[in-house]
């Protein structure tokens, strides 16, 4: 199987897990258990201590001290892994949501706007690559030089400088189409210089010639003709594309110009961890940064063909 | 060496002036253009105090009057005065930025450091070596600067060795430099390690081995040299990914550099403050793809010859 297909798939899969996975959650994302703030996360069980077996269940938490935020398990009380129990697989927050929850609610929003950012991007990558390529001369290198200008740009300043120059409180259907549309506008140049070279080879070969040659206007051949020839290449760029958007979606949330807290996104969720200290305290709090860490390797991984997996020698 | 033409430098310089220029220039534009100015982010309410303190800071006047006012004091190196900090803009911005340029540089040194000798020894030979720094690279790889940061607090915090946030010795150094250095030491080991290992390949390699020189000298002096060009051009693009890098490490870390900075200008509009750090950091940037780009032209004759 190519690389390319492999990405493409890989990109599919991640897409699916993150459509249906909140389904799954156990809990309302944005349900808070007052009384069990920075709750420690609880293992699910099968079996009791007589060794009977039940539905999957949890023990019971009994607060300690909740000064100290300190737990201990109750044996004694089994509850059910359902949306009105005080169950926390990953633990919970300071509002005594469930981590879990809204890590899987967070990575549909994340992942979403990584998606659409993506799909901008590569939108953009074909146009102008394609103008490019197919052009030449002054437009050729008008694009080339842009896409360039763009490149050099430390694209998360770029994206805050953009962001930070739309109205600063938006509702977050506004913040998902923003950050969509800046991501892609930042990350086409690279895909785009790819896609020019492409173009710029197929350009001459005798299939496209002969679409020519038969009366097809320049932009049918490059639309039917010489476009697909790239869409292999698309596919590998989107997994590059697509972590680094989930990242500078985090990124931006962290400083307050992404979503707003209340909101489940990976972003926001790292920023209410707050300081390094609170992250020791409660590292499960973490847990959308293990997310970012599964998407890039899901990606990678599942993009990589066997031969590299092997390795090169 | 080969000598560099003068033009091919006097190009190159005047480029990354115009970097700076355009980049400053865009940056003041979006800020100031943007729905609502300092005083609505800042004081808002009362109207009449909100037009005596616009007619202060000249926001009364049309945006082609002021970009015309900050330009012509640009040029003398005056960057005007911040509206929030009412302090001139260019000493603000020099000591943020000395402190960004710290820590870029120290990441850069370490993953320097780090990065290219793993990559010689990885790219060289079999063994476990090899695979232990291989192995490495690729977990590192998955861990962008703001994963990184995170999981080197945690430890941080966990155990005590070091400071978790702020400035003081070297020690606050540590965590925010290593953060930003593990993902771009494991970057420049992959490229080092396909670099060196194309470099084996080398006929003139091959003779100079089939000549007896043993292989270490073949690998650290030999074919060192040769896998250098590809990795020169890296470092140009290097600098702005460490650029974004910094800012997700500054934020998580509290270390007091420009990406804080520019976050609270953009957050109450201080049009000048955002104008200023960003010729700040179009500075870093010019200086960056300036340097790697003579480096590059002085190893390889081609690009820096008249003409090209």
């Amino acid at each position: 199987m190519s690389t390319a297909r492999r990405s493409g798939l890989a990109l599919a899969l991640l897409a699916l897990v993150v459509t249906v996975a909140p389904l799954a959650a156990p809990h309302d994302p944005a349900r808070q258990f007052s009384r069990f703030p920075y709750a420690p996360p609880m293992r699910p069980h099968l079996f009791d201590d007589e060794w009977h077996a039940h539905a999957p269940f949890a023990y019971a938490l009994r607060v300690i001290d909740p000064l100290e935020r300190r737990y201990e398990e109750d044996r004694s009380r089994r509850l059910a892994i359902r949306d009105d129990q005080p169950v926390f697989l990953l633990g919970s927050d300071g509002f005594g949501r469930d981590v879990l929850s809204r890590t899987l609610a967070g990575a549909r929003l994340s992942l979403g706007v990584a998606f659409a950012a993506t799909g901008i991007a590569l939108s953009l990558a074909a146009l102008l690559g394609a103008l490019a390529g197919y052009a030449g001369g002054r437009l050729d290198a008008a694009i080339t030089r842009f896409a360039e200008f763009v490149l050099v740009l430390p694209a998360i300043y770029v994206a805050l400088a953009l962001r930070g120059s739309l109205p600063l409180v938006l509702s977050s259907g506004q913040v998902f189409a923003t950050l969509a549309v800046v991501f892609g506008a930042i990350g086409w140049p690279a895909t785009a210089r790819g896609v020019r070279g492409i173009i710029h080879v197929e350009r001459r070969q005798e299939y496209a010639e002969a679409a020519y040659a038969i009366g097809a206007s320049p932009w049918r051949v490059i639309v039917r003709h010489l476009l697909p020839s790239t869409f292999g290449f698309l596919a590998v760029q989107a997994i590059v594309l697509v972590p680094a958007f989930v990242l500078a979606e985090a990124t931006l949330s962290l400083v307050g110009f992404g979503f707003a807290p209340p909101v489940a996104s990976w972003g926001t969720m790292i920023e209410e961890v707050g300081t390094g200290a609170a992250a020791a305290d409660a590292p499960w709090l973490l847990a959308p940064v293990v997310g970012m860490m599964l998407t890039i390797v899901v990606l990678q991984v599942g993009s990589m063909s066997k031969s590299r997996l092997r390795d090169r020698k | 060496m080969p000598a560099l033409s003068s033009s091919f430098i006097a190009r190159r310089i005047l480029a990354a002036a115009a970097l700076v220029f355009v980049v400053s220039s865009a940056a003041l534009a979006l800020a100031d253009l943007a729905p609502g100015d300092y005083v609505t982010a800042t004081i808002g309410g009362d109207p009449a105090v909100a037009a005596a303190e616009r007619q202060r800071l000249h926001l009364d006047r049309p945006f082609a009057e002021r970009y015309r006012h900050w330009i012509g004091r640009a040029l003398t190196m005056d960057l005007g005065e911040s509206f929030q900090y009412r302090r001139p803009v260019l000493g603000l911005v020099r000591e943020r930025a000395g402190n960004t340029a710290m820590l870029a540089l120290a990441a850069l040194i370490l993953a320097t450091l780090l990065g290219i000798p793993a990559g010689i020894v990885s790219g060289s030979g079999g063994g476990i070596a090899a695979r232990v720094i291989r192995i490495t690279s690729l977990v590192l790889l998955a861990m962008p600067p703001l994963v990184t940061s995170f999981v080197l607090l945690t430890i941080a915090a966990r155990t005590r060795w070091l400071p978790i946030a702020g400035m003081g010795g070297i020690t606050h150094l540590v965590v925010p430099a290593l953060s930003l250095a593990l993902p771009l030491a494991a970057m420049l080991e992959r490229l080092q390690s396909e670099a060196i290992s194309d470099a084996l390949e080398r006929t003139h390699i091959l003779a100079a081995a089939a000549r007896g020189i043993p292989r270490r000298r073949l690998v650290w002096h030999h074919a060192w040299r040769v896998s250098l060009g590809p990795l020169l051009g890296v470092y140009g693009v290097v600098i702005g990914s460490l650029f974004s890098g910094s800012f997700v490490v500054e934020v998580i870390a509290s270390w007091p550099g420009l990406a804080s900075l520019m976050r609270d200008a953009l957050m109450t509009r201080d049009a000048p403050l955002v104008a200023g750090c960003s010729a700040a950091g179009a500075v870093f940037l010019a200086a960056g793809v300036l340097v790697a780009d003579l480096a590059h032209a002085a190893l390889d004759p081609r690009v820096g010859a008249p003409g090209a």
